[in-house]
């Protein structure tokens, strides 16, 4: 694909590029709905769409109102602070848990370990909803219901199954040797994890965890039913936003939330990178 | 050297395996067997690997399994009649047979209890348990209730079939006995548009109820349209980025993993705004002259914008697993097929595909487990055509509260994506799943 080879006859000159439009289009197709919703986010009108002003790139037509609009609602600010807080510590629960739990996955020695895998990933296979219908019922019956720390429990169910797959996949490539070095120069096995298996599956580690968060941070269903008015998380109030009165705030929000994707690539990026290096996979 | 030997176990002083006693057996330096000693340690390692795991998976199990467990658990348990009428149920079953109408103890004795649970305000759990049975039982139990409790005089009896005539026939009591047992397949049943009939056997459902099968039917329908569009989108992609060199397939990675990042509900809204009436598709189509301004198309609301925008949101999940196999293909395998004769389709089609296999495999099981538990999209974009089971599920949960039945096709659904679940594992193996 990389080059067209000098023996190609006519027909397959045309299909060499023929396919390059068609995977272009694609690729256009994934791109440009994030891409649009920027720019319309910066209307001057309440509208969805392109202004005649807008086309023209008129100063007039773009403005920052919906952006100050967030800022100065009660209810975004709120929802905004929800957010933070339960992704925030469902991440560090998934991560603990998850980082243990595969450290005893991966231990030549673990008892029924596809088992245990397979109950450990449910929460990533189990439909969403009816993850949300079983926690309403349980999580009221025990008053968890309409709290924040109920919806942290349910996110950390939800986050664990990513940090277990990420941090079982680095740990794949682990050298145990270094486990027994450090145990025979005299370390006890918390000051080994610390000091010589963590740093080593950091990278695993902190995608696991930024998959724990960015699922906690995007998800809505089992909040619209665990969640009340006080426990409301941004992905609901851009639900409630898009059902009952759709106003521009949600494009402003939603352009924010893309820039927090891109943060997020680019740190995966950065991590990956640095994971070959060190694995030597890659000059750099 | 000195404190590593020093730190050797004390039996090694004692003359090691060759100064325990001669039977053959291997023993370890303080003359246990060297089997004992090594299934101890093996136990002292499994306790430890377990222990690792333990946390996680009592939480697990607490905050997730056994909630879900328990829902589902509600697709058969049946404790209403049991509760609000019990004497008369087991009065039922002991004295009819179901022919002709019960013994006037029955008409009593449902009378007494109607009267009691009508005063405590829970007649209205009996009507509603049994109008799923059969519509316009609740307006009959409430009515009825509320008539004896204030002005009706016994005998019953025919107090009752004065109310409604429906007490007199037969049907009416064969509809509560089904109801009563403890625990029942009648919302399982009704998740596959059947029923009991009065007189205990499974039939199906009236035309006009009839909803969850074809409801499951277009869910299987969208999910495997959705699934094969996004192979036939995701295929070309994934071999674009394999074949390319490095730097430009690194760049090109990027339009496939920011929207594979970014949030849902972002992704749902951006396709309201181009594909609403007033939405930027539509005046792009106008300003072209593609379409005049009356004649907009609705193309989100429906059936389309749920295909669509489930389409752009699962094609990353399909892009990723083929790409990642593609990899690993060499270039040779197509170049020594073209040189021993096959034209660029054949080699392609009989040499690369089946190479690709095991992506398409993983990709499309992926994408369909995905799309066919989808909530959120359907709901935002589906209008009424879109809907999927999911939506039908939360309708149940939400709104008419037959928590029952919310249950039963939950626990159908459930069903369906672990045998997919399990396939996916025979075919790709869990921990070989990979993000980004």
């Amino acid at each position: 694909m990389s080059a067209l080879p000098p023996y190609a006859g006519p027909l397959e000159r045309i299909w060499y590029y023929a396919f390059r439009v068609i995977c272009g289009l694609i690729l256009f197709f994934l791109i440009m709905p994030i891409l649009v919703i920027i720019p319309l986010s910066f209307n001057a009108e309440p509208y969805f769409t392109f202004t005649p002003g807008m086309l023209a790139l008129d100063s007039d037509a773009f403005s920052l109102r919906w952006y100050r609009d967030i800022i100065e609602n009660e209810q975004w600010l709120h929802s905004m602070k929800n957010s933070f807080i339960i992704g925030i510590c469902a991440t560090i629960l998934a991560t603990a848990l998850g980082t243990l739990a595969a450290l005893g996955l991966t231990r030549a020695h673990m008892p029924a370990r596809n088992l245990f895998m397979g109950i450990l990933i449910s929460p990533m296979i189990v439909p969403l909803i009816i993850t949300a219908a079983g926690m309403y019922f349980f999580y009221s019956d025990v008053g968890l219901a309409q709290t924040l720390p109920g919806i942290i429990l349910a996110h950390t169910a939800l986050g664990t199954p990513f940090v277990v797959i990420t941090v079982t996949a680095t740990l794949a490539g682990f050298d145990t040797n270094l486990i027994r070095a450090s145990s025979s120069l005299g370390a006890t096995p918390t000051y080994t994890f610390f000091h010589v298996t963590m740093p080593l599956i950091m990278p695993g580690m902190v995608s696991g965890a930024l998959f724990a968060f960015i699922t906690s941070f995007d998800e809505v269903v089992v909040v619209l039913f665990l969640a009340g008015f006080e426990e409301r998380t941004i992905p609901r109030q851009m639900w409630a936003g898009i059902r009952e009165q759709i106003s521009p705030t949600i494009l402003a929000v939603a352009t924010l939330l893309i820039g927090v994707s891109i943060l997020l690539l680019v740190t995966l990026e950065v991590l990956r990178r640095r994971g070959e290096r060190l694995r030597g996979l890659s000059p750099g | 050297m000195a404190t590593a030997q020093s730190a050797l176990p004390s039996g090694a002083a004692s003359g090691g395996p060759s100064g325990g006693p001669t039977d053959g057996v291997l023993r370890t330096n303080d003359g246990v067997p060297l089997k004992t000693t090594l299934r101890r340690v093996n136990r002292r390692q499994k306790i430890i690997a377990f222990g690792l795991v333990l946390p996680l998976f009592l939480f697990i199990l607490i905050t997730f399994l056994a909630p879900i467990g328990m829902m589902l658990f509600r697709a058969v348990d049946n404790p209403v009649l049991q509760e609000q009428i019990p004497r008369t149920v087991a009065l039922l079953n002991e004295t009819w047979d179901g022919e002709g109408l019960p013994d006037d103890a029955v008409y009593d004795t449902l009378a007494e209890e109607m009267i009691q649970q009508y005063k405590v305000r829970e007649i209205a759990k009996v009507g509603t348990r049994l109008n799923y049975e059969q519509g316009g039982l609740r307006s009959l139990i409430t009515s009825t209730a509320r008539t004896i409790a204030r002005r009706a005089e016994p005998p019953w009896k025919e107090a009752f079939i004065k109310i409604d005539e429906r007490w007199g026939e037969p049907e009416t009591w064969g509809i509560i006995q089904n109801a009563a047992p403890r625990y029942t397949l009648s919302f399982v049943l009704a998740a596959l548009d059947l029923r009991y009939d009065w007189q205990g056997d499974i039939v199906s459902q009236p035309e006009n109820e009839q909803i969850y099968v074809k409801m499951f039917v277009r869910t299987i329908w969208i999910s495997g349209l959705v699934t094969v569009l996004c192979l036939a989108l995701g295929f070309p992609v994934g071999y674009l980025l394999a074949n390319l060199p490095m730097r430009q397939s690194n760049l090109l990675m990027i339009l496939v993993l920011l929207p594979f990042w970014t949030s849902l509900l972002v992704r749902t809204t951006t396709w309201i705004v181009l594909l609403q009436t007033e939405g930027v598709l539509n005046d792009i189509m106008v300003w072209v002259g593609l379409i005049s301004d009356d004649g907009r198309v609705q193309m989100i609301y429906n059936q389309l914008g749920t295909i669509i925008a489930m389409t752009h949101i699962l094609l990353p999940f399909m892009v990723l697993p083929i790409f990642s196999v593609m990899k690993t293909i060499s270039p040779s395998h197509m170049r020594a097929a073209r040189s021993l004769g096959a034209t660029p389709p054949r080699a392609f089609w009989d040499v690369y595909v089946p190479q690709t296999l095991p992506g398409i495999g993983a990709g499309s099981i992926l994408v369909f487990i995905l799309s066919v538990g989808y909530y959120i999209t359907p709901a935002l974009v589906g209008g009424r055509t879109g809907q999927l089971i999911s939506n039908f599920i939360a309708y149940h949960m939400q709104k008419s509260l037959n928590w029952g039945l919310a249950a039963a096709l939950g626990g159908l659904l459930l069903l369906g994506v672990l045998v997919l679940y399990w396939l996916y594992n025979r075919l790709v193996g869990i921990d070989k799943m990979k993000f980004g």
